[in-house]
């Protein structure tokens, strides 16, 4: 899938969460083809202390509306920054990077889709395509707090959506790996991304169940391209770069035995 | 329109402006987004005789205009580069010129030799500077007389233009470069990066696996600047200026200091297209202070 450098125009930066903001950003021209898991490096202009580029995942297109969204958590001084955009500013994007998730490849596959924090992010995309393939999604997703539950009402649209808190106050309380929804149906494949402890616990759980699983890795990048190989991650095949080789990653790939 | 073409001994280049070793990938992870064949060169990752997995994650930190990396050289080994890189680059019109490490003298011979039978190759990059393994890099980089072993080695199975990159960890970049020069290098380059350190405090670690790394950007470009004018007062060979340059004007100081050319590294991390647009502006730069080739500029300081 060819790449782009595009200066991309800021239509609306929503705080969605005290710690997540919504960036919604178009072009003159349509946007170019992208795949739910791919990510975007966005270059952060005048905040000294960031130098490289920030990685931030697809969280979905708006075809129609020729717009790409983006859901960052605020996290350090390049994300405030990114936070701090007004509507009508350039925001600097080379993508789509990397590899996404594998999309079904037949009307009749049930995937589950799990994701936890700002993890959620590229499930959304990847729900709303499958739900295009006409397949019904199922989205499991986790979070502290039900305050902490971003973007439902949008999952909603796609497909069924079941939820986990840790204190209960919204759908199951616990963890995703402990919701029923895993006892009670049968999945022929996960595709997940959230925090590395999350991702860990679905792929044993995909492991038992033996249930084809992929998740989404965020290691520190520089290039976003393959070329600097800061990012890598330890595979069977030996060290890769999780910007050009991922972030999607089968578990049959990874050395996650634990 | 000035003229941009430089001459590094025997090599041809278009203009001043190449690629970094280790930032550019093969250079095909960057042909989406510029024209390849606009530059002077390429110089591709660092390929060693045998392949190498590099050192753990994390292998890059972010530092004040500049980041730390101790990637330690991963690479799938010259004999791949040979049979399944080479055909996808080969082909691609300018100097694709391979950085070559290894652990021993005669590593970094054998290496070369290959490649020599490259044809498509014109020029070696030879890495005796690389901070981030233990069994050789830098380790020859550092004194006159491991320099002047893997030179004297690599010189007798290498007969293309032979660039040495120097090693800015050291007291006095002059004598080593005096060294290489005498074994028969045709070129230097300089600076690779100068060995640094960051620390987690919460969780009192480096944030390095190994530790420590090597420090490239912004931050490095005084320094790199300084080591050019030295080396280029103390040798004959054409001097070859990188460290931190990010614009073309960075780029025409380097010139200016005494390099014959320029590489760019960690800017191309922030923009991919960045060594292109370097490449126009020294050009206008030149244009619009009457000049008519690149060649004015080079050492005037």
């Amino acid at each position: 899938m060819k790449k782009n450098l595009l200066d991309l125009r800021v239509k609306s930066v929503e705080r969605i969460h005290e710690r997540y903001v919504l960036i919604r950003l178009t072009d003159e021209h349509p946007l170019p083809e992208m795949m739910p898991g791919q990510f975007v490096e966005v270059r952060v202009e005048g905040s000294p202390s960031t130098f490289l580029r920030r990685p931030i995942s697809i969280n979905y297109v708006d075809r129609l509306q020729n717009e790409l969204w983006l859901l960052v958590a605020v996290v350090g001084e390049g994300t405030r920054h990114l936070a701090g955009l007004q509507a009508g500013d350039v925001l600097n994007c080379l993508f789509p990077l990397g590899n996404g998730f594998t999309m079904p490849q037949a009307a009749d596959e049930r995937i589950l889709l799990v994701g936890g924090g700002v993890g959620v992010a590229p499930l959304l995309y990847m729900g709303a395509e499958m739900q295009r393939q006409g397949i019904e999604p199922t989205f499991l997703l986790g979070a502290r707090t039900s305050k902490d539950l971003l973007m439902l009402d949008i999952f909603n649209r796609f497909g069924r959506v079941y939820v986990t808190t840790e204190d209960g106050s919204e759908g199951e309380k616990g963890f995703v790996t402990n919701h029923t929804i895993l006892q009670r149906e049968l999945f022929s494949r996960i595709a997940t991304c959230g925090p590395t402890p999350m991702m860990k616990a679905v792929a044993r759980y995909a492991r038992h169940a033996q249930v084809e699983c992929e998740v989404s890795l965020e290691n520190l990048m520089a290039c976003g391209l393959g070329a600097c190989l800061c990012c890598v991650e330890k595979t069977v095949d030996g060290n890769l770069c999780v910007c050009k080789e991922g972030p999607v990653f089968n578990i049959r790939k990874l050395l996650w035995q634990d | 329109m000035a003229r941009l073409n430089v001459k590094i001994n025997g090599l041809e280049l278009k203009n001043p402006v190449m690629t970094a070793s280790g930032t550019f990938g093969y250079g095909l992870e960057f042909a989406d987004l510029m024209p390849l064949d606009g530059i002077g060169g390429i110089i591709v990752k660092g390929t060693t005789l045998s392949p190498r997995e590099g050192n753990d994650y994390p292998r890059m930190v972010e530092t004040a205009s500049g980041m730390l990396n101790c990637v330690g050289l991963q690479n799938k080994g010259v004999d791949y580069f040979c049979e399944h890189i080479y055909p996808q680059i080969k082909d691609i019109d300018t100097n694709m010129i391979v950085n070559v490490s290894g652990s021993s003298p005669e590593d970094y011979a054998e290496c070369a030799a290959r490649i020599d039978a490259l044809d498509k190759i014109p020029a070696i990059e030879l890495n005796i500077s690389c901070p981030n393994v233990k069994d050789g890099g830098m380790a020859f980089g550092v004194t006159c007389c491991g320099a002047s072993s893997v030179v004297r080695a690599v010189r007798q199975r290498y007969h293309k233009t032979l660039i040495v990159k120097l090693s800015p960890n050291v007291t006095d970049i002059t004598e080593i470069a005096r060294a290489v020069e005498a074994e028969g290098a045709d070129s230097v380059s300089l600076i690779n990066t100068l060995m640094g350190m960051a620390i987690d405090i919460e969780r009192r670690r480096p944030l390095l696996s190994i530790n420590t790394g090597g420090l490239s950007g912004p931050a490095v470009k005084p320094v790199a600047m300084r080591m050019v004018w030295q080396v280029a007062k103390a040798v004959r060979i054409p001097v070859i200026g990188l460290g931190g340059i990010s614009s073309a004007k960075d780029a025409i100081e380097f010139l200016m200091a005494g390099a014959t050319a320029i590489e760019i590294g960690t800017a191309n991390f922030l923009d991919p297209t960045i060594s292109i647009k370097v490449r126009d502006g020294i050009s206008d730069w030149l244009d619009a202070h009457g000049c008519q080739s690149v060649q004015e500029i080079i050492g005037v300081i």
